[in-house]
């Protein structure tokens, strides 16, 4: 059933609406579990439409199998996705850090509270998110560590390739993920692909990990499956490459992603069109598992290149 | 004057990006004064120009004070202005939430590190800046609540209000922040607009400045006293929201008194041109806050008063 999650008027003959659809079993146990799914925060994130879309298909294809509620937030941001546009156009504002929000406070905020208050109740959380345009993401999860005790066990269940631990700054207490898990619903952050597309072959992958968590929540009827093993940031470490020059990078490999590498390896070449010269040769500091890559060619000084896991230097 | 090149980042196919910086006198690092950090700032960086314009006036007659020196960079972020974005045009991060930076750091990160490198240290840190809703204020001198902060001192710019801010999570990756955090007295000057300038509000912005470096001794000039400030909190300010979207005719300015049950504002439908809505003022007191844009959306902050407060 779709429901409305919060309405606001625009100026001309139009409204601001976050809806949800919830999807639920028959017959409601008492002990029944509702598992919220969460996306397009950030409106340049895409993969979370088809996540969204696929989910609703594939349970109510077999609504027998759920037990328990299922509500699904395809658009947290709505006119972002529809304006190609990162934040909030009105404000240019990442509606990330405007939770948990303020019933009294302005437009961002009133929305993002009425959000986070349809969400409490919660037995479990899952926020999408895809990265930006830059940088392709390999799938993960992304746990503060402040909760890593009680996500990770959940983390592990969700099929991705990676589970990076963070130390969470003070600007990321403001996220949507970081206040439901202060408000006692354990949320998950899952990262993957490149903005402004969708990578269906992540989505399929991340769509079983959240079938994986609702069996392992009782919420669905079906034999346990077995989910990939992920790497975990804390049993090495993670290296960074920034672009040393402003140039075009030239990546020496069509998908970065998952590909191991070797000390010295040739990563790719930042290079300049106007005179054909060779601005740096990008190498690889260290061996491991790159799960990061750069996806937008023109890179100044310190943008990301690559993120390798396994090295011996920590960002 | 001094002109000199804080950092420069090599452009691609544009020139290179230079933030610029003008020092006046030497010796201690006494203050540092920021303008437009975001693309739409001119009045900020208008502001900054006549700084700039009067303190060389007041080197070359020697009326700046031995052993201090003053920084000021009109500009963080030309590269945006010139392309009429807010934010790093690249990637539309925002350079005044990246400080205190990180070297080595992405592009916007490593910016505000090596700018940090330039402009910490120094005992007052002045920062012209803007909010992210489109409207007008009245000039005030705002400190963020950090355990550092010193109204008394804000007061010497002689603006008529001093608001304290307590930090949101948003607000620890400010300038402001990490000059307070830095040991810098740190303020953030708010003149009365951001996207066009107001040469009475810029005038207005400048006096507080040479006013405060006066009467901190840095510089030897003459000028008016000023306001004795009123100081209030952020929470004391009154928000008043629309019940209703469309087209929007603000009746009241900033500085103007209301009384409660006042009309100060009118929705109007945007099609059929009928008021639908009007703004009523649920208090008496001066108008701080004034939403300027021809629409609004429904429970849109068009005005924050000061509650009770006479002129």
């Amino acid at each position: 059933m779709v429901e409305e999650v919060v309405t606001v008027d625009m100026p001309v003959s139009e409204k601001i609406v976050i809806r949800k659809n919830r999807i639920m079993s028959a017959k409601l146990s008492d002990d029944a579990k509702r598992l919220s799914i969460v996306t397009g925060i950030h409106g340049d994130e895409l993969d979370g439409q088809y996540i969204c879309y696929e989910l609703n298909r594939r349970i109510k294809e077999h609504v027998e199998l759920l037990n328990g509620i299922v509500d699904i937030y395809p658009a947290v941001n709505p006119l972002g996705i529809e304006s190609c546009t990162r934040g909030m156009p009105m404000f240019d504002l990442d509606m990330n850090r405007v939770f948990p929000g303020m019933e009294n406070g302005a437009t961002a905020e009133y929305l993002a509270s009425k959000i986070v208050n349809d969400i409490i109740g919660s037995d479990m959380c899952v926020d999408l998110h895809s990265s930006n345009i830059f940088i392709k993401e390999v799938p993960q999860v992304r746990v503060f560590d402040q909760f890593k005790d009680k996500l990770m066990p959940y983390a592990e269940l969700m099929n991705a390739d990676f589970i990076w631990e963070y130390r969470i700054n003070t600007v990321l207490e403001a996220t949507l993920a970081n206040s439901l898990n202060h408000l006692g619903v354990p949320t998950l952050v899952i990262e993957m692909g490149v903005g402004n597309k969708v990578e269906r072959r992540y989505g399929d992958q991340i769509i079983e990990g959240i079938f994986n968590l609702m069996i392992e929540l009782g919420m669905w009827k079906a034999d346990k499956t077995t989910v990939r093993k992920p790497m975990i940031s804390s049993e090495g470490s993670i290296t960074v490459i920034h672009a040393r020059v402003t140039g075009l990078f030239m990546a020496a490999f069509d998908d970065g992603i998952l590909k191991k590498v070797e000390m010295g390896e040739h990563i790719g070449d930042i290079v300049e069109p106007l005179t054909g010269r060779l601005l740096h040769r990008v190498e690889a500091p260290c061996s491991g598992t790159v799960f990061t890559f750069r996806e937008y060619p023109v890179v100044y000084e310190g943008a990301i290149l690559c993120r390798i896991f396994g090295g011996g230097v920590h960002e | 004057m001094n002109k000199k090149e804080l950092y420069t980042l090599k452009g691609f196919h544009r020139e290179d990006f230079t933030i610029t910086g003008y020092s006046f006198g030497s010796g201690d690092k006494a203050a540092c004064i920021v303008g437009a950090i975001r693309g739409n700032e001119y009045q900020q960086m208008y502001i900054c120009s006549q700084l700039i314009r009067i303190l060389g006036e007041l080197e070359e007659r020697g009326q700046i004070t031995s052993n201090n020196e003053i920084l000021v960079v009109p500009c963080l972020n030309h590269y945006s202005v010139n392309v009429q974005k807010r934010f790093w045009a690249m990637d539309n991060s925002d350079i005044n939430r990246r400080f205190p930076g990180i070297h080595g750091g992405d592009t916007t990160q490593n910016i505000a590190a090596e700018l940090f490198d330039s402009i910490k240290g120094y005992s007052y840190g002045i920062q012209f800046t803007s909010f992210y809703m489109p409207g007008d204020f009245i000039p005030h001198v705002r400190m963020m609540e950090t355990g550092h902060q010193s109204p008394s001192l804000a007061n010497l710019f002689g603006l008529p209000y001093v608001v304290i801010r307590k930090p949101k999570p948003l607000d620890t990756t400010t300038l402001n922040y990490n000059w307070q955090m830095n040991g810098t007295c740190a303020f953030s000057i708010y003149s009365n607009c951001s996207d066009y300038i107001d040469d009475v509000s810029a005038r207005q912005a400048v006096a507080s400045v040479l006013r405060f470096l006066t009467r901190m001794g840095i510089i030897k000039y003459y000028n008016h006293s000023g306001y004795i400030a009123h100081v209030l909190d952020e929470d004391e300010l009154m928000a008043v929201k629309t019940d209703t979207a469309g087209l929007y005719r603000g009746l009241k300015k900033p500085s103007d008194p209301v009384f409660r049950g006042d009309i100060i504002g009118e929705v109007i439908d945007p099609y059929e041109g009928e008021v639908i809505n009007q703004i009523i003022s649920p208090t008496e007191g001066i108008i701080f806050f004034a939403h300027t844009a021809p629409t609004v959306m429904e429970n849109n902050v068009v005005y924050r008063i000061i509650r009770r407060l006479h002129e």
